[in-house]
This record gives structure tokens, sequence and C-alpha cells, in this order.
């Protein structure tokens, strides 16, 4: 059993720290917590009645979708509550003693020296007008390490070194803006660990990061942690991250807990029917489950597969981007003078009728550059677009502006893809009344029909925006793109802002879209596990150019390119073994 | 319990699953139809009236405006023609509540009458100065460029023009001086901050997904400023205008106070304050009425901005 090991490592490794820690008897102690936030409208409970427990060295993770209190939760325990939040039930001990209505002075000895903090956003944690260096430097200092100035350097250094970073001494003297996201994640480690508190609260440590820099940061967190012999507790949203790196998880909805347990009995027995859906809809675990349906096609059935296969070379090509290059003139370091940046570097990919392609890379790689130049919003410095054998560059305007109705784009953010000022009956209409589509009566008859294909009730016509959660503006943002029937959407990183039961609807109802209405879809995302349910072919995007580009199945199954058999690896819960 | 497949879980992390009724899974993703829609100005207002310093602030504008427009309802007195030198510097008494000035006139005629100019010069100049502002900082910030770089640089030739000594050059060339000329002296030295908030909130606005959406329909870009771009860049146009208003009245009575504001023969606060100086030390209370009023009305004024700058960005709210 690995857990047992893990411990009984750190305890050889440091076994002083342990003398007065017994490793029988839980590190935190949760019981029956109550959060509650004043509003305008009373008392809100964000938190209802929760029971954790971390044992020393002992990683467990809280995974909850967005305002399940999983964050709260871990705010709690080093009263770092935002706002009006406040304790209103229940004990949170930690070593035997009760944090629940401590002192300020005693919460600030135990923030960063029994308990480190790793925060969500590597961005905006580490203060942009200060070294790194001095950044930590200051955590020594505010943890009341012992030492002048020469020691906290040296100190500084190692720390730095031990997070990772190559080169430590001069990436101290460096500034955050000097860093890549991924190494401002190892510094904020270097500070979350720099006292060798027992516990480590990590709150989405690498949401904000690619796939492959979370996979290396999260591995070293792991190694470094055991090590060290420190608790461990993750909040994340990501089941697959969760039971990847925690040998204990707690899932949260609404304040409570739904269902806690070791991590492989909950991954691969969930009870709860809420976990159930969870484990359903999670992209990277259920493409395993898409994959062994796929097998199993296989073995039964090899003429639909040929069947298939035939269908899609019938199926003519809707769009297709030949030699697309997009160079951006950026501004140089002396006025007058410019450097060339290449987004898009050559590339040509066909999309064929009814059909999805993905395109799948990085921050950076080019995937929405390449979207933005086939929703006809970026003009290709070299190469074509092709919309049904018709070249976008030569339209005239008008010829261009009947061309529009066919190619529609929906994006990721679902808080920026709705005008707050407009009604949803509006946001709808508008292509509509902008193409002068039919009178009003008969558009309003279309923003139902709309409604009723997003599966949304009629009567959110008259709501606002601001009123709906994402997963509905995201149906919106998908109805408006419908109305004008258009036989290719640009799905621009369109679920990735979602949660995941919301998540897996969302993909339920473009398949069902595809299916009905013959849709094309240009998928652009950062995430391979959500390609496996949704795409036929992929072109994998890195730095500008496509490195693979084959068909769902040879992609996932058979990877040609190292770049692509690492995003493979680095989807969280890949190398898990789902049973049941 | 349900069993657990893992041998000895440690002491308070086995298997615990909880009862079904904890997560209504039909509630997932539900559309509330229960209230009643909400736009963001319906959800301002709503905010707004919950608030008494806003019906202290309404309720000190509107009585403000009522008497600019008819004064004549609230006293028998004339301000101009009712004046009796022989009875100047009177006491308050039945017949002048407030008593008289240097001149024999009627103070609290006179405050009342004063009221007009000051509101007309206030919504005039306001008025003004929101629509130049408004349509060069949205141009500037969503056309960009070099439109930007020239509509910029104008706002910024103009606003480092000293406000007072533009406004005594081009009024002492004026033949006439009434509200409109104050107001349209004021407006053309007063868009600058207006410019600028547009076109910051312009810029904000303009890179949203609903605008790039916008423009993958085909909509022109004009439209899409018009329709997009400047109603969500509104809000804060509207709470600069509101205080702004307070203070454009305070110009104005500042430029009549030095005597090149309004013409001497229209009533007005700034013009009394000027004209009771001389009486300053022996009856100080000629300057106290026009005074308390011109600060009742623009606090009425900046009393409101605060309010609608509550309702329409909680963000900005004071805990």
């Amino acid at each position: 059993m690995s857990t047992t090991v893990s411990l009984n490592d750190a305890v050889e490794q440091e076994p002083e720290r342990w003398e007065s820690q017994d490793a029988s008897t839980p590190l935190l102690e949760i019981k029956d917590l109550h959060i509650g936030f004043t509003t305008g409208q009373g008392v809100v409970q964000a938190v209802r009645g929760v029971d954790l427990n971390v044992y020393p060295g002992q990683s467990v993770a809280i995974v909850g979708e967005s305002g399940s209190g999983k964050s709260t939760t871990a705010h709690a325990i080093i009263d770092l509550l935002p706002g009006t939040g406040k304790v209103t039930g229940g004990s949170i001990k930690f070593g035997g003693r009760e944090l629940v209505g401590l002192g300020r002075r005693q919460t600030e000895d135990l923030r960063g020296r029994e308990i480190g903090l790793v925060p969500q956003d590597p961005m905006s944690n580490l203060n942009p007008v200060w070294r790194v260096g001095t950044q930590i430097d200051e955590a020594l200092v505010a943890n009341g390490f012992q030492g002048d100035r020469a020691a906290r350097k040296a100190r500084v250094v190692e720390l730095l070194g031990e997070a990772g970073l190559p080169d430590a001494e001069v990436r101290a003297r460096q500034y955050p803006h000097e860093f890549s996201g991924g190494m401002r994640q190892r510094a904020l480690i270097a500070i979350g660990l720099a006292s060798r508190p027992k516990l480590l609260i990590a709150d989405e440590p690498t949401s904000a990061l690619d796939v492959t820099v979370q996979k290396k940061i999260l591995d070293h967190l792991e190694g470094l942690t055991k090590e060290l012999g420190t608790a461990v507790l993750f909040i994340t949203h990501d089941l697959g991250l969760a039971a990847e790196r925690a040998e204990h998880l707690v899932v949260m909805y609404k304040g409570k807990v739904v269902e806690s347990g070791p991590a492989r009995q909950i991954l691969q027995d969930p009870q709860h029917e809420y976990t159930r859906r969870l484990v359903a809809s999670a992209p990277s675990l259920a493409s395993r489950r898409i994959q062994s349906a796929h097998e199993r096609g296989k073995q039964t059935d090899e003429q639909l597969a040929a069947h298939a296969d035939e269908t899609a070379k019938a199926a003519p090509d809707v769009v297709v981007a030949k030699d697309l290059t997009k160079v951006f003139r950026l501004r140089g370091a002396r006025p007058g003078t410019h450097t060339d940046f290449t987004a898009v570097d050559n590339i040509s990919f066909t999309l064929p009728k009814g059909r999805t392609i993905a395109l799948v890379g990085e921050s950076g790689s080019g995937k929405s550059t390449a979207a933005n130049m086939v929703l006809g919003l970026l003009e290709p410095t070299s190469g074509v677009v092709t919309i049904n054998d018709q070249d976008m560059a030569t339209m005239s305007g008008k010829q261009s502006f009947a061309m529009r109705r066919r190619v529609q784009p929906v994006f990721q953010n679902p808080y920026g893809s709705l005008d707050p000022m407009f009604s949803v009956f509006s946001s709808i209409e508008e292509p509509l009344r902008l193409h002068r589509v039919g009178d009003r009566k008969s558009r309003e008859v279309r923003v139902r029909e709309l409604l009723d294909m997003v599966s949304l009730p009629q009567a959110t016509m008259r709501r606002f925006p601001n009123e709906l959660s994402g997963g509905q503006r995201q149906r919106i943002a998908i109805a408006r793109a419908l109305a004008l029937k258009p036989e290719v959407l640009v799905l621009d990183e369109a679920v990735s802002a979602l949660d995941v039961l919301v998540q897996a609807q969302i993909l339920t109802l473009l398949n069902d879209l595809q299916a009905e209405l013959g849709l094309s879809y240009l998928f652009i995302t950062h995430d391979l596990a959500v390609v496996r349910q949704i795409a036929d072919l992929v072109a994998v995007m890195k730095d500008g150019s496509i490195v693979e580009h084959a068909t769902t199945d040879e992609v996932f199954d058979n990877p040609q390119q190292e770049y692509t058999r690492d995003l493979l690896a680095a989807i969280p819960g890949a190398s898990l073994e789902i049973g049941g | 319990m349900p069993e657990n497949t893992r041998p000895n879980p440690r002491p308070g992390q086995e298997h615990f699953v909880a009862g079904p009724d904890v997560v209504q899974l039909q509630v997932i993703d539900s559309v509330d139809t229960s209230e009643a829609p909400s736009s963001m100005w319906r959800d301002a207002w709503n905010e707004m009236r919950r608030r008494p310093m806003f019906w202290v602030s309404a309720v000190m504008i509107v009585v403000v405006i009522i008497v600019s427009i008819i004064p004549g309802v609230f006293t028998t007195a004339l301000p101009r023609s009712g004046c009796d030198l022989g009875n100047a510097f009177a006491s308050p008494s039945g017949e002048h509540p407030f008593g008289t000035n240097q001149n024999g006139c009627d103070i609290y005629a006179r405050t009342l009458f004063g009221a007009r100019s000051s509101v007309l010069v206030g919504t005039l100049t306001t008025t003004f100065v929101v629509i130049l502002g408004t349509a060069i900082g949205a141009i500037a910030g969503y056309y960009g460029g070099w439109l930007d770089t020239i509509l910029s640089r104008l706002t910024d030739v103009f606003f480092a023009v000293p406000f007072v000594l533009a406004a005594i050059v081009i009024l002492s060339l004026a033949e006439e001086r009434t509200e409109l000329t104050v107001a349209v002296v004021l407006a053309a030295f007063g868009w600058t901050s207006i410019a600028r908030i547009a076109r910051g909130s312009v810029l904000s606005v303009k890179n949203n997904e609903f605008v790039t959406a916008a423009k993958a329909l085909g909509m022109g870009r004009f439209a899409i400023m018009v329709r997009h771009a400047l109603p969500n860049a509104a809000a804060p146009i509207i709470v600069y205008a509101t205080v702004a208003l307070g203070t454009f009245i305070v110009a104005e009575a500042t430029l009549t106070f030095l005597g090149i504001g309004l013409d001497p023969s229209t009533v007005s606060w700034g013009g009394d304050l000027s004209t009771g100086q001389s009486a300053l030390r022996s009856n100080p209370e000629i300057m106290f009425y026009p005074a308390a009023a011109l600060g009742f009305t623009v606090l009425g004024f900046i009393l409101l901005g605060d309010v609608v700058r509550d309702a329409l960005d909680p963000k900005a709210r004071k805990r």
C-alpha cells in the first residue's frame, strides 16, 4: 500500500519532527464546521456541517464545483475568510489545538510556520514590484527564521532550488514578470514550504497552468512534501487530479460533504448519485470509458467501423484551411522598430461536413489565432481559408456578410460572451435582426425554437445574463450562434470554463445538435480529455505549427509525436485504472 | 455504511456517503423563473431605493428644481422690481422672511429666483459635456489607432488649459452673457474628464467576447460601438455627470462672483454673493442665504452621485 509507505518514509527521514506528533492521531480535525457570509439578504451559509481529517504526512483532497464551499473550508483553517465570512459553528483542531476563535497573534504564528498555503493564481499572488527572492525572504522573516542576512539569502536560494528552479541564485534576483506561470507557481511553493509547515494547503495550485507544466509541478510538489513529511490538503475541481494526487477524498456540494473516503474506492465505486455523475462526467476519466466502448466496437462490429470510415470520406469538406500563416508585427525596443511574431506557421487542415475537428494546444500555440482566421476576424498573412469552396479573401463585402451566416463562434468566457445590457431575447434575436430575417413576430418564434433546442425554458428569454449560471449563458451563446442556421460552429474553448457536470451537459448538447442539424465543429481547446468526447479529427498545435494531425482514435491510441504523448500523459487521472 | 474495499482506513476517514437528499440533482443548472427578470438598471434602481441617502438627495434636488421652475408660487415679493432702497438691511420680518439686502431687495425672493439660473447652467453644461465628451471618448477608445492619438492629445490640450483663465478670456469677449453662453463656455473646457472616462470604459468593454461575436455576425464598427460598447460604458459616465452637475453650478457661481459669469441683471446666487461681500462685516446674513442655497443644491447632486455610483458599481461600495 503506497500511502503507508510514503508515511513511513517521512517518519524515517525526519524522525525528530514527529516526536511530539503521533502519526495515528489526526493533524487536522474539522468537525461539523459551519461558515456563513453576511450579505444584504441576511446570513448565507456557505459551509454546512463539514467533517474532515488529515493525518500527518497524508495528502487529502477536497473536490467540488464552484460554489461548493471547498475553498471557504480551507481558508477557514488559517482564518483567511474573505469579506464578511465567519465560522458560525463547529471546530477546527490542528495538532490538538482549537483554531476557531484563536487570537490574531496566535493565528499569525500559525500561518506559514505550521500551515503553509499555495494560492491559486500565480499571476496575482506575487507582488510585481519586489524581487522573488525578497518575497521569500519576507516569508522567512515573518515566520521567525533564525539567522542573519547572509544565512537568509543562502536559505532563499536553497528553497528556490528545492522548488525546482534552476539557477536559483539568479532567479532570486529577478522580478515576477520575468517568470513564466509555472516558475511563479514554483516560487509560491517555495514560499509555502519556507518554514517547513506540517500542513500545506494547495488551493487549485495549477488550474491556471498548461497541463504539461501542471504535471511537472504536481510531481515535484508530491516528491517534496513526501520528503519533508508535510501533509497536503488539495483544493480542486478536478476529480482526476484529486484521485491521482491524494489518498483520501472529500467530495463537496453546496457546502456539504456528499461523499468521502479512500480516493481509489470513491473513484472506482462511487456510492452517492452525485459522485457517480461527477465520475462519469469528468472528461479525464470518461475518456477511458469511451475508449473501452470503442474497443468493444472493434471486436464486435468491424463492418460498422468500415462504414463510418466510408461516410467520412464521402462527406464534402466545409472548411479548408491551406498553408495558413499569421505574422503579428510587435513594437520593437526603440520607436519605429518592430519584430515579427509568427503566431500561426503554415498550417493546413480540413473540416468535413457534419464532423468535428479539434485544434489542441497549450497557451500560445496559435490555436485561437487560427480560429479567428476561419471566422474572418483576422486576415491571414498568407494562405487561404475556403468555406464551401469559396475563398474568403476574394469575397466582396456583400458576399462576406452573407458568409458570416454560415460560420458562427461560441467563446470561452460565459461571462463575457453575452452583452449584460441585452435580455436573452435581444441577444438571440440580434443576428436575425442584423441579417433582416423575418419580422418581429417570426423572429420571436425562432428565438423560442432556439431556446428549446438548447434545452432552456422559453421563459428564459425575458431574463438578463446576470441572472443565469455559466452553463446557461453558454447555452444562450450557442443558441445565438445557431440563430442564422450556420453550417460551421467555431467553438473556442467553449466548455473550458464550466464545471464538469455542466460541461458534460453542454458537450452532450453539442453532440445532439450536430447529429440533428448536420453541423460541423471547429473545436479549439487546451484539454485533450474533452477532445476524446467530441472530436472526430485532431490537430495538435505547438508554437504555431501542427505537429500531429490524425483521427481522434489514432492520436489517442497511437500518438506519433513525443509532444502528443506528453500531453496525453499529463491529463490528470490518465494513469488511473478505473474499475467497475 | 457501505462496505470498505480497503481493509483499514484511518479513524475518521471511513467511507462516508451522505443521504440522497443532500444534492437535488434536477436542480443543477435549472433556471429560476420565479422572480421577475432584472436588468442591470432595474437592479441598480432596487439597490438605490433601499438607501435613505437616495431619498434625501432626491428630495433636495426635486425641491431645487421645483423652485427653479416656479419661484413665484413661494413668494409674492419680486426679486428686482420690488426693491426699496429706503428699506435696505431690514431684519427678517413677516414681509421679508430673510430680511432685505443693501439695495432693499427681498433676500428670500432673490434666493428663490436665483435657483433658476444655477439649475439651468448646471443641466445645460452637463448635457453638452456628456454629449461632447462621450462622443470624443468613445470614438477614441473604440476606433483606436491614429484617431485615438489625435483625439486623446486634443483632450490633453484642453485639459491643460487653466479653466478659469480660459473662461475669463472668452466670456470677456462675449457681448451678452446668458445662461446659455456660460454653459457653452463651461462645457468647452469641462468635457475632458468625461472623454477620458468614456474612452477608458469603452476600451474595457471593447475586448469582450460579445463584441467579437457581433463582429463575427458582420455588424459594422459604428453599430457595435453604439449598440454594445456605449450602453456598457454608460454607468461611470452617469455617475460622473451627476457629481459634475453640482460642480458646474459651483463654477458658474464662481465666475458670476468674479463678475465675468452671468450678466449682473440676472438674478443668481453668485451675483448676490458678489454684491453681498461689501456688507460682509456688518450684515453677514446677506451672503449666508445665497451661499446656503448653493451649498444645498450642490450637496444634493453630490450625494445623489454617491448613491448612483454605489448602485451601478457594487464593487466600489464601502462595507
